[in-house]
């Protein structure tokens, strides 16, 4: 029960900071994929080099486990390439249809039906999938700081000094 | 239509604050951020209820019951916090056709709704073969460095520029 409380109110936290960075908006999110917009660029690549010093912490000093994704090439590039072409038709992602809705633009709900039949359907090849695409190209559970030998801390500021540059030619392009 | 501001804040500071909230998550409940399991679970349960039999024996809703979890009340949270966000600071608007869809293909609704249905199914299937969606694999795998998090998110944007261009031609910038 706890552990739905915690859930719910990340959650609430989440969304109310996704809608005050307007990153919620189909309008958005097709700005970035049209490059015209990185509003959604900036907003996830803030989030991302915070997270990573302090997860990176709290592993370190033993407060919190990593929980890692395989790297299964066939399903991550199939997928993630599947998953771009459905998410430029429909302009927002699993996480913002939701918060896209509770800001009012429910076109969203016509994604939000959509994503549960697509997900039903997963659920029907999944049989297959796991047969043909998801053995292709399995790596196992790897890091960039385990497939380069080299501690994290030496990669986190590279990401960190990038990601500033980045943001500061977004700023001089007035993207 | 002019840029009104009604409350919004910088990405930058929006996004490291969402940052340190999924670092809050990890330590506190130990849950990383995530949300496409979540319409798995959510259709287990539709289908629980017309065939439970059926979705007992289904090796794929064996492996994501169709259960109410953490992740599931996050995704019901992320609902909540963007309303009051939005009705807080006046930018809750009720709209069934985004602007820049309808300054290209028209007001007429079923096409935008027919478009985001159909993306939604061909997307939610992509992005569970690919194990994650930018929440998981974008925002918290590239956290943890998974070479996981950084390719998905790459095809992600791949895909999705594609399709952009399709739909609203390449070229033309502001």
């Amino acid at each position: 029960m706890t552990t739905l409380i915690y859930g719910l109110v990340t959650g609430i936290l989440f969304g109310f900071l996704l809608q005050k960075g307007r990153v919620l908006r189909y309008d958005k999110q097709l700005g970035a994929l049209r490059l015209m917009d990185m509003t959604i660029v900036k907003f996830m690549l803030s989030a991302v080099l915070v997270g990573m010093v302090g997860i990176y912490l709290l592993n370190d000093l033993g407060l919190a486990k990593l929980s890692i994704k395989p790297m299964i090439f066939g399903g991550v590039v199939v997928g993630g390439l599947i998953f771009g072409i459905g998410w430029g038709l429909l302009g927002y992602c699993p996480g913002t249809s939701l918060g896209a809705l509770g800001e009012g633009r429910w076109d969203s709900v016509w994604g939000i039906v959509g994503m549960l039949c697509g997900a039903a359907l997963y659920a029907e090849a999944f049989p297959t999938m796991k047969a043909t695409v998801l053995t292709w190209g399995d790596f196992g559970k790897i890091t960039l700081p385990r497939i380069l030998g080299v501690s994290h801390w030496f990669i986190i500021p590279l990401f960190i000094i990038g990601g500033l540059l980045l943001f500061r030619w977004f700023e001089k392009k007035g993207l | 239509m002019k840029e009104r501001n009604e409350g919004g804040w910088s990405p930058y500071l929006a996004g490291a604050l969402s940052g340190l909230v999924s670092i809050g998550s990890v330590w506190i409940a130990g849950k990383y951020f995530g949300a496409s399991t979540t319409f798995v679970r959510s259709a287990g349960m539709v289908e629980k209820a017309v065939d439970p039999e059926r979705v007992a024996q289904m090796p794929y809703f064996l492996k994501e019951l169709p259960i109410i979890d953490w992740q599931w009340m996050f995704v019901v949270g992320i609902f909540i916090g963007a309303l009051i966000a939005s009705t807080t600071s006046g930018s809750f608007r009720w709209q069934a056709v985004p602007d820049m869809w309808e300054e290209r293909f028209g007001p007429v609704r079923w096409k935008r709704w027919l478009t985001a249905f159909v993306g939604g199914t061909i997307g939610m299937f992509g992005a569970r073969l690919a194990d994650g969606c930018p929440s998981g694999h974008g925002l918290s795998g590239s956290m943890q460095l998974a070479a996981s998090g950084f390719v998905a998110l790459v095809c992600f944007f791949v895909g999705g520029m594609i399709v952009a261009r399709l739909l609203y031609g390449g070229g033309e910038r502001p």
